[in-house]
């Protein structure tokens, strides 16, 4: 197994703990947090399986770099609609009323 | 200008980023120059397109795939760049009456909104459609939040999470692909996907799939749209609901034809069970809606579930193709209209409960008219776009012998005859009480003619199928 | 029982697909061999910048996209009505920041300056210097922003619209952001500049708007 195998794997373990975490937790930081950790372990997959060889490819090299980006812009949007709506509501959480009737 | 393709994609940035600096006023001209040029444009494009009767390439940077990224636009992504300015312009000019110089995000978020479209119509490469991807969704959550209440912010964020973890799941969906064949070009891909393919293919077919239907808002991830597009402001929800849940579906439809053929075959009933149970129940929210804006949403959410039956159906035959493409037009063109209605009659009234319109017919004739118009569309009766779109699909399910696919083609027309038709008696039927007539508005023309100007368009677009279906021909 | 439900499938998820990674083939398209032979036409010496600027440059210009439609997005919904007071100023950290800054300065101009042929560029400088501004913020030495005026924007602007003005020149001669590979080395370090300046003004933004 070369190392680049094992940040795939990694990779596909953090995904799998992030994509359950955006779904079960409440709480939107955590929530902001565990979004983070999906594109990570994705990104963690992309240059991992791509180098399993262990020959270094600036493809996706380029291609995370372009996505850590995207993903700092998501993360600074979802902080600005958390601190907004916590501005207005005084809590991290989304209201309950009309949500969780198809939630996975 | 030499090609169009690109074009399209650099004109709206071009008048986001100016919007940005300018402010409002000068944003919104620039913003109705710009897309009256990009329509000019996507139908110079079609032109082109039809009369080559293959898909246009441009190659990125000059390298070609797989070393560069390429545009391609076939007659399915000519007609969809025609659809979005189509659509797009005329809810510009309804916007511009509607929120009268405040707002002034709106005029750039609108044009990051059309270029992540519109490059996503055109983008043969993988990650980069992983970047248009982002590019309108970001753009959407935007419109969705700008009005700034606790209610559109809740909206907002669980839209954000909703087309995060669909695009997180395209995104390593992506990876994985790469990871196997060592490139992302659509092209270079579809020679190399086999029925044979490793595991690790498959799952990136599925993973990839899974996280565009959850964007377009599919049977069950379709909790996030009715508060998105029942919270925004009319003509936001108008862009919403006739056009971005129509980037992904596109999407969907583009990768199940060209790389994934070979393996999506297998559960090609899948997509078609959700949109048979989308229809029904999205339908039966929306009778049962309170708020009208929420009942325009709801319906959305039924008749994306018309776009998802094709899939079993696709064959040489391409019927369903085309009942597809149809559907995709006029009810892009219906929900245009009726979203910029409904936000006509809820300033006007100042509420948004269906039964708040009562009476309302006889001082808001042209709206309410653009409402039934839209309406004849949503329910498939002819001569409209959505009749077209119906009939082939159920000549589709015919022929290939699915009588359950008929009847729910045809529940779903009944059961937004039912929806319409609750709006229109209220407005119609009932004698509005005096009280509530003391807060109304005088309404502003241009909202009422441009919602016209929509619906009548998704009526008329079924006499024009037949330039429709000859422009899905060309190398679709 | 969500819980419990949720987390089994995800582990079950990530068990399957783990197993679908230990066994695959070689990639059929060779990618870094494509980037290594076209090196000397990209007009920079490092393969990663140039994928990032040259060969896949169109994914850049969009993602710049990305990040100032996000920055319009937090000045759109940024609360305003509190008063922000400065922070209570820590003697240490205002002389470590007075330090640091113009350091930090010097190590973003390095950072762009390296970019082209080691690892470094635009966004790792923009960074850079995004983080002086926010230091300097939350030493107390630099208040928090407020509705930027016609220079700001310009300057959160400029690196996007450079990069689109060149994009759009090259159209007239060839295609999207064909870089004759004479003038390529020069273009790419032009639109590396103005988006140093660019992205440091927007990330420093999406922190500063917001506090």
């Amino acid at each position: 197994m070369t190392s680049g195998l094992i940040f795939a794997c990694a990779g596909v373990v953090l995904f799998a703990m992030g994509t359950a975490g955006v779904v079960l937790l409440d709480h939107l930081l955590r929530r902001i947090l565990a979004f983070n950790l999906m594109g990570s372990g994705a990104f963690l997959v992309l240059i991992g399986l791509a180098q399993r060889d262990g020959m270094p490819d600036p493809v996706p090299q380029a291609m995370v770099l372009t996505g850590i980006v995207v993903a700092v812009a998501a993360t600074a949007l979802a902080l600005a609609l958390a601190r907004r709506l916590f501005a207005l509501t005084g809590g991290y959480g989304l209201p309950q009323s009309e949500a969780k009737d198809g939630n996975d | 200008m030499t090609d169009p393709l690109p074009w399209l994609i650099l004109l709206p940035l071009l008048w986001a980023t100016g919007a940005f600096l300018l402010g409002p006023a000068r944003g919104a001209r620039l913003a109705l120059a710009g897309t009256a040029v990009q329509l000019w444009l996507a139908f110079a494009l079609a032109a082109k397109v039809s009369s080559a009767g293959t898909a246009l390439h441009h190659p990125v940077g000059g390298w070609g795939a797989p070393l560069g990224i390429d545009l391609a636009a076939d007659g399915l992504a000519a007609l969809l760049l025609i659809l979005t300015q189509f659509v797009a312009l005329p809810l510009f000019l309804y916007a511009r009456a509607y929120f009268a110089g405040k707002s002034p995000a709106f005029w750039p978020l609108a044009g990051f909104l059309l270029a992540g479209m519109n490059a996503l119509f055109l983008s043969a490469d993988l990650f980069n459609l992983y970047v248009t991807l982002e590019l309108v969704g970001l753009a959407a959550v935007g419109l969705v939040a700008m009005g700034g209440g606790a209610q559109q912010l809740a909206a907002a964020l669980r839209y954000l999470f909703a087309t995060l973890v669909g695009s997180g799941l395209y995104l390593l969906g992506v990876a994985l692909i790469y990871g196997v064949f060592g490139t992302v070009s659509i092209t270079a891909l579809t020679p190399l996907v086999t029925a044979d393919a490793p595991p690790a293919v498959w799952f990136a077919a599925g993973l990839m799939l899974a996280g565009l239907m959850a964007k377009t808002a599919l049977f069950p991830f379709h909790y996030w749209l009715p508060p998105a597009h029942g919270g925004a402001p009319a003509p936001v929800s108008a862009l919403l609901s006739a056009l971005v849940v129509k980037a992904s579906f596109y999407l969907i439809l583009r990768l199940w034809l060209h790389p994934f053929a070979p393996l999506t075959q297998v559960a090609a009933w899948l997509p078609a069970l959700l949109g048979g149970a989308a229809i029904l129940w999205g339908s039966w929210q929306a009778i049962r809606a309170e708020r009208l804006k929420e009942l325009v949403a709801w319906s959305t959410v039924a008749q994306l579930g018309y776009l998802f039956l094709i899939f079993p159906l696709l064959g040489a035959d391409r019927l369903a193709l085309h009942a597809g493409g149809m559907q995709v037009v006029a009810h892009g063109l219906a929900k245009a209209a009726m979203f910029a209605a409904v936000g006509v009659l809820i300033q006007v009234t100042g509420r948004d409960a269906v039964a708040d319109v009562a009476g309302v017919a006889a001082r808001l004739p042209v709206t309410l008219f653009a409402f039934g118009l839209a309406g004849i569309t949503l329910m498939g009766l002819p001569p409209s776009g959505g009749f077209l779109a119906k009939w082939m699909l159920i000549d589709a399910a015919l022929l290939r012998g699915r009588w359950d696919m008929v009847v729910v083609i045809l529940a779903g027309g009944l059961l937004a005859a039912v929806y319409v038709f609750r709006v229109l008696r209220q407005a119609f039927l009932l004698p509005s009480s005096g009280e509530r007539r003391r807060v109304e508005r005088r309404p502003v023309a241009t909202l009422e003619w441009t919602a016209f100007a929509l619906a009548a368009a998704s009526v008329l677009v079924g006499l024009r199928g037949m330039e429709i279906l000859r422009l899905l021909e060309a190398g679709t | 029982m969500k819980r419990f439900a949720v987390a089994l499938l995800a582990a079950l998820f990530a068990v399957a697909l783990i197993a679908a990674l230990l066994e695959l083939p070689a990639p059929a398209v060779d990618l870094p061999a494509a980037v290594g032979a076209k090196m000397a036409e990209s007009g920079i010496a490092h393969p990663v910048t140039a994928v990032l600027l040259n060969f896949r440059g169109y994914d850049t210009l969009l993602e710049i996209g990305v990040l100032l439609l996000a920055l319009i997005v937090v000045l759109a919904v940024a609360a305003r009505e509190e008063a922000k007071q400065p922070a209570v100023a820590d003697p240490v950290l205002q002389t470590l920041a007075r330090i640091a800054a113009p350091l930090m300065l010097l190590a973003a101009v390095y950072l762009l300056w390296a970019g082209a042929f080691r690892p470094g560029g635009a966004f790792q400088a923009g960074a850079v210097l995004a983080a002086a501004a926010v230091l300097l913020h939350l030493a107390g030495l630099a208040a928090a922003w407020q509705k930027p005026g016609k220079c700001l924007r310009i300057g959160l602007a400029a690196g996007f619209l450079v990069f689109l003005a060149v994009a759009a020149g090259l159209l007239v001669e060839g295609a999207l952001l064909q870089y004759p590979p004479a003038w390529a080395g020069a273009l790419i370090l032009l639109i590396e500049a103005t988006l140093t300046v660019s992205l440091g003004l927007i990330l420093a933004g999406l922190f500063l708007f917001l506090s």
